[in-house]
């Protein structure tokens, strides 16, 4: 299915791109959590939170087609 | 409540319908706590007392240094070397004479936070880091006082404001700190994004004192400096991780912070940790005999003798490993069940195993 992503801080830096249009076997969000941690080990190191149509989900939820997705992660900075 | 001087002063809020004299009266009533006088403090702390906020305590341990003032706006050369909340508090004093002051110049840390907390009504995050972070988090819980969230990412910020109203926690939206997110020192920010962040922290504050517009609460706002794009995520409030703070009460001052976001964000190995009732202990303490270790201050209460444990307060354990049996099997108990669950993370560091924790701790003996 398609899914439009958009990334933020340094998982944007890490993938080079702040969005893109994915199309993907997958059903859950936590079959894109493990496609994106197996394709991009580095990511793991970050804690990422996913939200599909700007809200966080957890890792059952079920994606569908056209659902627009970010991975947010946390930051320290201050 | 408010004198002519101060009238004429506030008059441009004081026109405005949503705060009015009474609104200016809320602001100048109120109690703010700023935690770091920082890049996201210094710009929210000179709205904060431009705008009146009454009383305003600040806490940092840190000195003024020479790159700082590429964003810490308050800070002038001849500033370096001295402490940052007292400096700041000295310029923002000249800035509004009707501020008061408190001037805390030490870290925050999990002894002080409760008391400090207290004797605020709101908090302002411009920490650093994430085990202050976490603290803050906690304690705001503990103490139930919101917390206006800001953190910053090179060219990126967020905020949001916590537990608001028994709203969403920072826990609810990043239960566990990730293994690695340096620091504006250690990678570099653009300087202006802490003054757009700070200050959009400070907006929260004053909406929240005067009670007026949507607090960001229960979601978190995403800023992008390159862009200009910002992006309003939905949070969903996690009941469990809060009752999860509200049941660490008593064990809230020996928790390691430090140790938490160094070690914490691998939630398998957290998962793995062994653990058993006190009806299950009491089971298997009819059978056999197993090392008891009870990582509680001395002091505390009550002793249970049938356990014939070996106390050694969690703070103590690096030291004094060689007074375990490494060979035996462990069970590892405190008042509640949290300090317990750190020891055992930092026994199997050490190369224990078969450890043992005991689930609701010796309360629930």
């Amino acid at each position: 299915m398609k899914i439009k992503m958009k990334y933020f801080g340094m998982i944007a830096e890490s993938l080079g791109k702040e969005e893109e249009t994915l199309d993907l076997d997958i059903k859950m969000v936590s079959d894109l959590s493990d496609y994106f941690l197996s394709e991009f080990s580095r990511l793991e190191e970050m804690n990422f939170q996913i939200s599909v149509n700007l809200n966080i989900v957890p890792a059952q939820f079920e994606l569908s087609e056209n659902d627009e997705v970010a991975l947010l992660p946390a930051f320290a900075g201050g | 409540m408010l004198s002519t001087k101060e009238k004429y002063r506030y008059s441009r809020h004081i026109l405005l319908d949503k705060v009015g004299e009474s609104g200016q009266g809320k602001l100048k009533s109120a109690r703010v706590l700023v935690i770091g006088a920082g890049g996201l403090s210094c710009p929210a702390l000179q709205y904060l007392v431009a705008a009146g906020v009454g009383h305003i305590g600040i806490i940092d341990f840190d000195t003024v240094d020479e790159s700082n003032l590429q964003r810490q706006i308050l800070f002038v050369p001849d500033d370096i070397g001295k402490n940052k909340a007292t400096i700041a508090s000295q310029k923002l004093s000249k800035q509004n004479p009707y501020v008061q002051f408190d001037v805390y110049p030490e870290k925050l840390t999990n002894k002080n936070a409760i008391d400090l907390f207290e004797k605020y009504d709101l908090i302002l995050d411009g920490t650093d880091n994430f085990s202050t972070r976490y603290l803050i988090n906690d304690a705001s819980i503990l103490t139930a006082r919101p917390f206006v969230y800001g953190g910053i990412y090179k060219f990126e910020g967020q905020v949001s404001v916590f537990n608001f109203e028994n709203g969403a926690s920072y826990r609810c939206l990043f239960p566990r700190p990730p293994a690695k997110s340096p620091n504006c020192s250690e990678i570099g920010v653009l300087g202006i994004l802490p003054g757009i962040i700070g200050t959009m922290q400070a907006n929260e504050i004053i909406k929240i004192i005067l009670g007026i517009g949507d607090v960001l609460s229960g979601k978190i706002l995403n800023y992008n400096a390159l862009t200009a794009d910002s992006t309003r995520i939905a949070i969903k409030k996690s009941d469990k991780q809060i009752q999860n703070i509200l049941d660490m009460r008593d064990d809230f001052k020996d928790y390691n912070y430090d140790y938490f976001c160094e070690t914490n964000h691998d939630n398998k190995k957290v998962e793995k940790i062994k653990e058993i009732s006190s009806e299950e202990l009491k089971q298997i303490l009819k059978t056999r005999s197993i090392q008891v270790l009870d990582v509680r201050q001395e002091w505390e209460m009550p002793k249970i003798i049938e356990l014939n444990a070996i106390n050694i307060p969690l703070g103590e354990i690096p030291n004094r490993l060689s007074e375990l049996d490494k060979d035996k099997q462990t069970l590892v108990c405190c008042q509640s069940g949290i300090r317990s669950r750190e020891c055992i993370k930092l026994l199997e560091k050490q190369g224990y195993s078969n450890l043992i924790n005991l689930k609701g701790g010796i309360s629930s003996w």
